[in-house]
């Protein structure tokens, strides 16, 4: 990696409050109740790298992605992207100017899609947000090419979103994202509602267009084969908490946080190779109350009495590369 | 088969009339499965698979109805019982899993309540005697404590303790037949394991058929003994769960499998396959499929193929007709 990453994300942490209104917590003596759906969460991307982050419902995922394109602001922690803090008040005007390089795409690409606009005013519209064309000629040559260059025709442009397929209108998402010229791709589950073989065609779509605009992508999906498919480097993220991060080769090779091992056994095997599986133990712990320590202690066979009292750091395991971390004990004390 | 198959399906034919015409959305598909074999249904949305396992439990919604073709259950045809003859083997004779394990619950009794109900609904029971079976059944499925949960409510249930509860109600009545709709597509993925392995284990114990339906490749490949791939409302191919995965003979479960990221292999560039499955409503002449396949020739635009032997598998391509690999060699 260069000594300054193009994103940065430092101990990164997110609360929401989950209590009930003033009155009820007075009158059922209740305490307030707080979700911590992210706490310290640190990583950077390089330059037209991907990084993923997978992890379950509820491992936070989403949150993380929120909170680097802007759209929450964090309770702890930054956001630093090209150089600008996404959330300090001193760099507002810088972070304007970076609003347009940095564009998401979301899962449903039949709730992100406005049904009653035209497929070429929602791919205009941030281009006349960010005012990046003189007239309307050039914005309607700008949505042809855009449109051409997700492998639509520029004649879709007067259609409306109902007339196109699941995998259509997530090109056309793309599209949208594509059309202020952003170098920095946040994508959100965005072939999780689509069949296998849409979802290939995406995938490709999205490939191709790193390769050839020098994209940086953040993907996020609770799918290993396609997190495995896309990214250079991933993130295990596991209650709110990232609990490995390696390279993809490395972490499909030689997992080495047992919550990592574990979601790689639990992967159904299209390659029938009748491996033996460990059988998954128990289920996420509820997020309001997590357990003490590590969260994972209740599910991990490697737990000890430590694992109940700290929360293990990210840190480089023994025997690993300099880019691999893990934040675990059992691993740090090299005894798995 | 040397026995009388769980579940034999001739011909079923699901149409929705419609303004515009008729639309047919299960086109003349047939296949059995054996009393404790794992028949697995696959294909992309609005391929039909869930159509054709509501209309075998006879829950089509109007104005979809089967317009023709034999289900046999056991030896007993049902497609052309009276609704109230066929609520006696919903349940009883047939178990069903869906999706969402929320919504096949009510949220407004207790889990206990509604196990009870069902079984004494189908058994001659006593409430007593039914609840010491419900019990003995939340234990199987795996849910500790079954004793104390027994009266809790679906909300208190986890989302995969709640399917493990709905395949107690499955189970409750000890059918031939169950029908899992995507019974882990809602869960996450080590949930999704334990799911798969409880529904695998409790009917190969019980010698229950069942007919599972999923769009994952994956959880066929863990469970299934056959499958049956759709496309566009019929079957595409049909045969051992090893052959169709591994050396498929229809180009279009070959493109499926190929689309699918895997977490082994180092494939740079998914296979692609063009296009999108055609509307009901605009199904090309001749093979469904002759727009988006890579083989196509003349006869697939014209005339349309039934299911052929090959192999071990039956398969509905021209390409493996014994007449059409002469004339193209």
């Amino acid at each position: 990696m260069t000594d300054s990453p193009f994103v940065e994300v430092k101990g990164l942490s997110r609360v929401f409050d989950v209590s009930k209104p003033w009155l009820n917590r007075v009158l059922e003596q209740e305490e307030r109740k707080l979700l911590r759906a992210v706490t310290d969460v640190s990583f950077a991307i390089g330059k037209r790298e991907t990084v993923a982050l997978v992890g379950e419902s509820g491992s936070g995922k989403s949150t993380v992605a929120k909170m680097v394109v802007g759209l929450l602001p964090p309770t702890g922690g930054s956001v630093t992207i090209d150089g600008v803090d996404m959330w300090s008040i001193a760099d507002a005007e810088k972070r304007q100017a970076l609003r347009r390089r940095i564009q998401m795409i979301f899962q449903d690409p039949y709730a992100s899609l406005n049904p009653r606009w035209r497929v070429g005013s929602i791919i205009a519209d941030p281009i006349r947000t960010f005012g990046l064309a003189k007239d309307r000629a050039e914005i309607e040559h700008e949505v042809g090419e855009l449109l051409r260059l997700v492998g639509l025709d520029p004649a879709d442009a007067s259609k409306y979103p109902h007339e196109f397929s699941g995998g259509q209108r997530q090109r056309i998402c793309i599209a949208r994202a594509l059309s202020s010229k952003p170098e920095f791709l946040v994508a959100d589950e965005p072939t999780s509602a689509l069949d296998v073989s849409v979802q290939a065609q995406i995938l490709n779509l999205m490939r191709e267009l790193q390769d050839r605009l020098g994209l940086t992508y953040l993907f996020i999906s609770h799918n290993l084969a396609v997190v495995r498919h896309m990214a250079a480097r991933i993130g295990v993220m596991y209650l709110g908490r990232v609990v490995e991060i390696a390279p993809t080769q490395e972490l499909f090779s030689a997992p080495r946080h047992p919550y990592a091992r574990m979601l790689l056994d639990a992967v159904p095997d299209l390659a029938m190779t009748g491996r033996p599986r460990k059988m998954v133990e128990g289920e996420i712990p509820n997020p309001i109350s997590p357990p003490p320590g590590c969260a994972f202690n209740p599910r991990c066979p490697a737990v000890m009495d430590r694992c109940r009292r700290e929360v293990p750091e990210l840190e480089a395991a023994p025997k690993a590369s300099a880019t691999q971390a893990t934040a675990c004990h059992a691993v740090a004390e090299g005894r798995i | 088969m040397p026995e009388t198959p769980a579940l034999s399906v001739r011909n079923l034919r699901v149409e929705f009339p419609t303004r515009r015409g008729t639309l047919v959305a299960v086109d003349d598909v047939s296949f059995d499965i054996a009393p404790g074999e794992v028949l697995g249904i696959v294909g992309e949305s609005g391929a039909g698979k869930s159509l054709t396992g509501t209309a075998i439990i006879g829950l089509l919604e109007p104005p979809g109805r089967v317009a023709g073709g034999e289900i046999v259950l056991n030896g007993q045809r049902i497609d052309n019982l009276p609704r109230e003859a066929m609520r006696h083997i919903r349940g009883k004779r047939i178990g069903m899993v869906f999706q969402d394990p929320l919504t096949s619950l009510n949220p407004l009794y207790r889990v206990g309540e509604q196990i009870i109900e069902t079984i004494r609904a189908h058994l001659p029971m006593s409430e007593r005697e039914a609840r010491a079976r419900a019990i003995e059944l939340l234990i199987e499925v795996g849910i500790q404590g079954a004793e104390r949960r027994i009266d809790g409510y679906p909300h208190e249930f986890s989302g995969g303790m709640r399917q493990r509860v709905v395949l107690a109600l499955a189970l409750c009545a000890e059918p031939d037949l169950i029908i899992a709709d995507e019974p882990t597509t809602a869960l996450d993925v080590s949930i999704q394991a334990q799911i798969i392995q409880l529904l695998k284990r409790l009917c190969q114990e019980r010698g229950t058929a069942v007919m599972l339906i999923t769009h994952d490749m994956g959880v066929i490949a863990e469970t299934a003994n056959r499958v049956a791939v759709m496309y566009a409302g019929r079957i595409a191919e049909i045969g051992p769960v090893r052959e169709v995965i591994k050396s498929a003979h229809h180009p279009y479960t070959r493109g499926l499998m190929g689309s699918i990221p895997s977490i082994e292999g180092t494939n740079d560039r998914l296979t692609q396959i063009p296009g999108s499955m055609p509307r009901l409503t605009a199904i090309p002449k001749g093979c469904a499929f002759n727009p988006r396949c890579p083989h196509a020739f003349d006869r697939c635009r014209r005339e349309r193929p039934d299911l052929m032997p090959v192999d071990h598998s039956l398969a509905a391509c021209w390409l493996v007709a014994p007449q059409s690999a002469e004339a193209r060699s």
